[in-house]
């Protein structure tokens, strides 16, 4: 019904009211934390739409797979078959170098490192808020992803989990400008925290006094401190060392492992369940063999 | 009938918010139209009674959901936009689809300023140029819009 008057409050308080109502909730949400609990069931009501959104890339990728041809799966197969060779090699040797590590720790009355449970997700979704580096996957609660859970590619460290929903789940990459790791040098233990800068390709090492001994190529892991990411995954290697001395701090910055631009498969990580007790000879071989195979 | 016509609002902005959160390729990404805002500037114009702060406020609420930003940001940055259009649709129905399209870009400015602000005052972020070609892509959509919903309308005689 057109009419010339209009229904409910007018225009200005509705506007009012709307601003109102929004200031409300980025406060409750950014400084409360207020909707910790419930965007599990937000995001469980939009979930179709992210669906729908990632139809196209999942038919383009089935059609995709359907059109490869003979020759290009022959040459995969090759591939593969000699990247097996190689690496199961290479398990061999940390089998025996694990059970001698086991063993040294035992002698040093240190705890064995256990094996934790695994599972291997895909990328859903990349988000295009451009302040913000995010992503979705497609495990969620039933699968049993938690708030602040790590996730790893097969390079090195991508983030962690910041949303969960019930099948799919949001993960604030490790470049985001709200994102800082804890990390230590391999070459010396030097710790450092590692912050995101918004770029796909930088992280910033914060308060670095310059007489710290870091260097270009120095290789950096989680040192496990700030009890979210499990100690020893490989994060960045430092790409600059600038030693201004005009500056209180050297600006160092790194280049992530992690290839975030091109992420497809991606690992979540349990550190405090060991992998159940059937599949415990399964985790110990290279995680791309089998998916899912913490269930 | 008029349950009917309900949804076609409805589903029409919902089909910009699957297109809001699509994925593309990075290079097209920087580009995308702001869907969600154009949608809604189109309803606002053409049936203020029918769409206007609230639905905008809304449809901003669900962009906070599917985006993962604090909630409140985007259906603040919706709600102001789309004021300004429901506040002055008598004056910005008689201009032609192109001076429209200005006005769409501007009303896109305001809206990833707004945005932008926001963010800026709860996270540390710079601001880069790019943030702003959205505007560009959103003017030169907002004829083929204009003309396609204001086929569906016309077609299903939405009041």
């Amino acid at each position: 019904m057109d009419t010339i008057f209009t229904r409910g409050p007018s225009l200005n308080n509705r506007l009012a009211l709307a601003i109102a109502l929004s200031v409300l909730l980025i406060f409750a949400d950014h400084k409360l934390d207020a909707f910790q609990s419930t965007r599990v069931y937000l995001n469980s009501i939009m979930s179709p739409l992210q669906y729908i959104a990632n139809l196209p890339k999942v038919l383009l990728n089935e059609s995709a797979q359907r059109l490869t041809s003979h020759q290009a799966l022959l040459a995969d197969n090759e591939r593969l078959t000699n990247q097996n060779l190689k690496m199961s090699e290479q398990l061999q040797r940390f089998n025996v170098l694990q059970a001698e590590n086991a063993e040294l720790r035992k002698l040093l009355d240190v705890p064995v490192k256990p094996q934790v449970r695994k599972m291997v997700a895909e990328l859903m979704a990349v988000d295009n808020n451009p302040f913000s580096q995010q992503i979705m996957i497609n495990k969620g609660a039933l699968d049993g992803v938690y708030l602040s859970q790590s996730v790893l590619d097969d390079r090195g460290i991508v983030g962690q989990v910041m949303e969960v929903g019930t099948t799919n789940s949001r993960v604030v990459l490790i470049s985001d400008v709200t994102h800082a790791i804890p990390v230590r040098s391999l070459r010396n233990n030097i710790r450092f925290v590692a912050t995101g800068n918004g770029a796909f390709d930088e992280l910033f090492l914060e308060h670095v006094p310059h007489s710290v001994d870091v260097q270009e190529g120095d290789m950096l892991v989680s040192s496990g401190l700030g009890e979210v990411f499990p100690e020893g995954y490989p994060v960045a290697r430092v790409s600059s060392v600038v030693h201004d001395e005009g500056r209180p701090f050297a600006t160092v910055t790194a280049q992530p492992l992690a290839r975030l631009d091109r992420l497809k498969h991606l690992l979540l990580l349990w550190p405090q369940q060991r992998p159940d007790a059937d599949t415990e000879q399964q985790a110990q071989e290279p995680q791309s063999a089998a998916s899912q195979q913490g269930e | 009938m008029l349950r009917a016509r309900h949804y076609v609002i409805a589903s029409t902005i919902l089909v910009a918010l699957v297109l809001q959160i699509m994925p593309l390729p990075i290079q097209a990404d920087l580009y995308r139209p702001d869907w969600v805002l154009i949608v809604l500037a189109y309803w606002t114009m053409a049936l203020p009674h029918r769409v206007n702060v609230g639905v905008a406020f809304l449809a901003g609420l669900a962009m906070d959901i599917l985006l993962g930003t604090a909630l409140g940001i985007h259906s603040l940055a919706l709600s102001a936009s789309v004021y300004v259009l429901a506040a002055n649709y008598q004056r910005l129905r008689n201009y032609s689809v192109w001076q429209q399209a200005i006005i769409i870009g501007l009303l896109c400015s305001l809206y990833h300023l707004v945005l932008f602000w926001l963010q800026h005052l709860l996270t540390d972020i710079p601001f880069q140029f790019a943030y702003l070609w959205p505007i560009f892509s959103s003017m030169i959509l907002w004829p083929w819009i204009f003309w396609l919903l204001r086929k569906l309308r016309r077609q299903l005689t939405i009041t």
